[in-house]
């Protein structure tokens, strides 16, 4: 008899154990899903991550710049990464976890820096002419690509025709698609003739430059001429690469080899962490970082995504405006904040990320941080609602860290007399459903940016094929051309503040939140430098003795 | 057979725990439904992780709610969808078991085929089918794992309908001219109850494993309602820093099956 009842416990506790290990199933999908994300004109999270991760407490350091220690030539890292990359061709891949690898691989004529400014690499020296039209790259002197031969305007001019379809019809890299020329001057030069101008399209030129004719090649055996060299690549295991000794940048990189390799769930991550299988892991949720604060160097800087509560502005009754901004008033920023984020999250109110410094406006208090219900009730008996309403979220399922915040948000708006539901959805459905049929009344996603201030702000024209909000302004239109087109910096500053401004006060979304980024660090490790994009850039990583 | 029992139930310890384990569990279920200590959506910053204590039971969780109340809601959720999908599930095997059993011929071989189809695969992933074709949702959750929990009882059932459909009481039913259907549910049914009610009881069982799963895996119920897989699943984050988190509904899930498995072994002493 007494048997019966153990074996039944421990049936019992076998249960919950095996529970316990169908989580890496789940999570190791929500990673694949992710590449898919990207590709779709960076909807949501480049980070890929479920949970972005957050910083906790005091002791975390704020970004790179605190890691002190001499560096030491050698050695090699592990590097966790969450998702399988979709292709190793550099014009070809679109999934952020793929990109963020392959930035050691390849460069392009110019490569961003951590300030989110363009640095020259392939290119020595660049001009644009004053219309905006044509582009002259003059070629660093003495590049070579991983196999050994020099860089040549030969293979400058393949590669830029390959990415801008001028080769075979197919742009690989659609911003690029405005080349209409790629004529080589000489040997060191390279004059690019665009067809329309547009301030930003220099930073389409980080594309990758790859051998002339290697095209094909390219994603079974990458050669580019970054820091690492491409050695092996498994599917499901992860990609090995080692030092470029001919590197361009002298002293870069410092380790000799870096294995980027696939852990699908944070969980495993955590162990694999702790055992020392792993010393970089890009990825930490707020927990995780609480949990490893002791024994690793925890560094936090904010991701490239803007997080909101989208708004269907085309949706009963969220088309009026009084409404989406009593939603905005309703909001509760900092506990979402303290909750989701662990209180290290940036939060926004419009549609640029802070760290883009020379265009960020901080609009904040418009609807400030706190939850003012008061205001909120006004406005929404102003426009007929003095009971509140019913408010769908459509939230995709797989990523965690939205999934918290719409049950902060939902109990937030309850406050409010708006009655919110959340309706979890498969990644593939959202980006059906909402992303692209728009039919949807409210969504908890992100939105990726990349280091254009036009980036973010140009999918919330009324045109737009990204304006999956519905959102319909004819002030914004007019003030996001002006800025599009603006050629003076300063002007161009001041015009993208306005455009953030309008986005704001007509509450074409409630905009929360950047997460931010958390990554765990071997403690003889230093040198991991942040990006505004999300990059895993290892050649200034080194060990510390 | 027909000899009366003094207190008509002979009781034994299996059903005396069962029914004590089982009891409690329903009982703050039932409570849950019209009261708990705290509200199970309202959020509190400066009560997150609070360790269990007298104010809070099991403790508070991520967003500062207090795990006791949410045990409270998730048990009844929990509960309501097991007993669903038992209702579904057994009525379902009764019927079909019944016919079946009963008249045998290609209609039981194909039946049986499709059960056998069914039980090929593991009843989760199958169960997880149905939900990405339907959609997530406690409905389309109750649907899908009655479906999968159909066989075992079709199964039960049609075996009693087989063993008894030759005895000698109902050859003589059906000479003296009693209906089919008299025969089926007058006749039969009423004597398999013994080994269909310890059917359902482990079936409940698997039931609230079944469904904890599926909430565990955020495929079940969806939040902000509480359910004892959806809290496990959100705890396992925070195992290390507030184990509390976890063990509240996982524990509490070892009490509920352990509870019903003792009912059902005191169910099925009872009859011998």
């Amino acid at each position: 008899m007494k048997k019966r009842i153990s074996v039944l416990l421990i049936m019992a506790l076998l249960t919950t154990a095996a529970l316990g290990g169908c989580a890496g199933g789940t999570e190791g999908s929500s990673g694949d899903n992710s590449s898919v994300e990207s590709q779709t004109e960076g909807t949501n999270e480049s980070s890929g991550d479920s949970t972005p991760a957050q910083s906790q407490t005091d002791d975390m350091q704020e970004s790179g710049q605190s890691q002190t220690g001499t560096p030491v030539y050698g050695g090699s890292i592990v590097v966790g990464i969450q998702q399988d990359v979709d292709s190793l061709d550099p014009h070809k891949a679109t999934a952020a976890g793929t990109k963020e690898i392959l930035f050691n691989i390849f460069e392009g004529l110019v490569k961003p820096d951590e300030n989110g400014d363009l640095m020259k690499a392939l290119a020595s020296d660049y001009t644009i002419s004053e219309d905006g039209l044509v582009y002259t790259f003059t070629l660093r002197e003495g590049v070579k690509f991983h196999n050994g031969n020099t860089v040549t305007a030969e293979d400058v001019k393949y590669s830029l025709e390959r990415a801008s379809g001028l080769l075979d019809g197919t742009p690989l890299i659609s911003s690029l698609s405005v080349l209409t020329s790629v004529e080589i001057l000489d040997e060191k030069t390279v004059q690019v003739t665009v067809g329309s101008a547009n301030t930003e399209l220099i930073y389409s030129f980080v594309a990758a430059i790859i051998p002339a004719g290697s095209g094909e090649e390219e994603s079974g055996t990458p050669i580019g001429t970054g820091p690492f060299s491409y050695v092996s690549y498994k599917p499901q295991e992860g990609i090995v690469v080692a030092k470029n000794p001919d590197y361009w940048q002298e002293g870069l990189p410092y380790l000799d080899e870096v294995n980027f390799k696939i852990v699908n769930s944070p969980d495993t991550a955590l162990l694999e962490i702790k055992g020392g299988s792993i010393q970089i892991y890009p990825y930490l949720t707020d927990s995780q970082a609480g949990e490893l604060k002791d024994s690793f160097q925890i560094l936090s800087a904010p991701s490239d995504v803007v997080q909101a509560l989208f708004l269907n502005n085309a949706a009963e009754p969220l088309n009026d405006v009084r409404i989406r901004q009593a939603i905005c008033y309703a909001l509760d920023l900092d506990m979402v904040n303290e909750f989701v984020a662990g209180g290290g999250a940036t939060l926004v109110s419009s549609a640029m990320l802070p760290t883009l410094h020379t265009y960020y406006v901080d609009l904040t208090d418009t609807y400030g941080t706190g939850a003012n219900i008061q205001k909120a009730q006004e406005l929404m008996t102003d426009a007929g609602y003095p009971d509140g309403f019913d408010l769908e979220i459509t939230v995709p399922s797989n990523y965690e860290y939205h999934m918290q915040t719409a049950e902060v948000v939902a109990e937030q708006l309850k406050a409010a007399g708006i009655h919110a539901t959340i309706n979890p959805v498969e990644w593939s459905s959202w980006l059906s459903d909402c992303y692209t049929d728009r039919n949807y009344q409210s969504t908890i996603s992100g939105i990726t940016s990349d280091m254009t201030p036009g980036y973010l702000t140009n999918r919330f024209q009324t045109e737009s094929k990204k304006n999956f909000v519905n959102f319909a302004s004819a002030a914004y239109d007019e003030a996001y051309q002006a800025a599009a087109a603006a050629l003076d910096p300063a002007e161009k500053a001041e015009l993208y503040k306005q455009v953030q401004k309008i986005l704001c006060d007509e509450a074409g979304s409630a905009f929360i939140q950047v997460p931010p980024i958390t990554i765990a660090m071997d403690p003889r490790l230093a040198g991991y430098k942040f990006y505004p994009v999300y990059v895993q850039d290892m050649s200034t990583v080194y060990y510390t003795e | 057979m027909d000899v009366k029992r003094k207190g008509g139930i002979k009781w034994n310890k299996y059903l005396i725990a069962g029914l004590c384990m089982t009891g409690l569990v329903v009982l703050l279920a039932i409570v849950g439904i019209f009261w708990t200590p705290y509200s199970t959506t309202s959020m509190s910053a400066s009560e997150r992780f609070a360790p269990p204590s007298l104010g809070h039971f099991f403790g508070t969780d991520n967003f500062g709610r207090d795990i006791f109340s949410r045990v409270m809601k998730g048990i009844g959720t929990t509960i309501l969808i097991s007993t669903l999908v038992v209702a579904m599930s057994g009525t379902a095997g009764i019927l079909i078991g019944a016919l079946t059993g009963y008249f045998g011929g290609i209609v039981d071989e194909a039946v049986m085929r499709i059960t056998d189809a069914i039980n090929g695969f593991p009843s989760i992933l199958l169960a997880l089918v149905v939900i990405s074709v339907m959609g997530t949702g406690q409905r389309n959750l109750v649907i899908s794992l009655g479906i999968v929990f159909m066989p075992s009882f079709i199964r039960i059932v049609r075996s009693e309908f087989i063993r008894l459909r030759d005895a000698d009481y109902i050859s003589r039913a059906r000479l003296m001219g009693v209906s089919r259907m008299r025969i089926l549910f007058v006749h039969i049914l009423p004597n398999i109850f013994s080994t269909f009610w310890v059917s359902v009881m482990i079936g409940f069982n698997n039931a609230i494993l079944a469904e904890s799963g599926m909430s565990y895996l955020g495929i079940g119920v969806q939040p902000p309602q509480a359910s004892l897989g959806k809290m496990l699943s959100d705890a396992q984050g925070y195992l290390t820093t507030a184990p509390w988190y976890a063990l509240a509904p996982g524990l509490t899930i070892v009490w509920i099956v352990l509870g019903f498995s003792l009912l059902s072994e005191g169910v099925q002493r009872l009859s011998r």
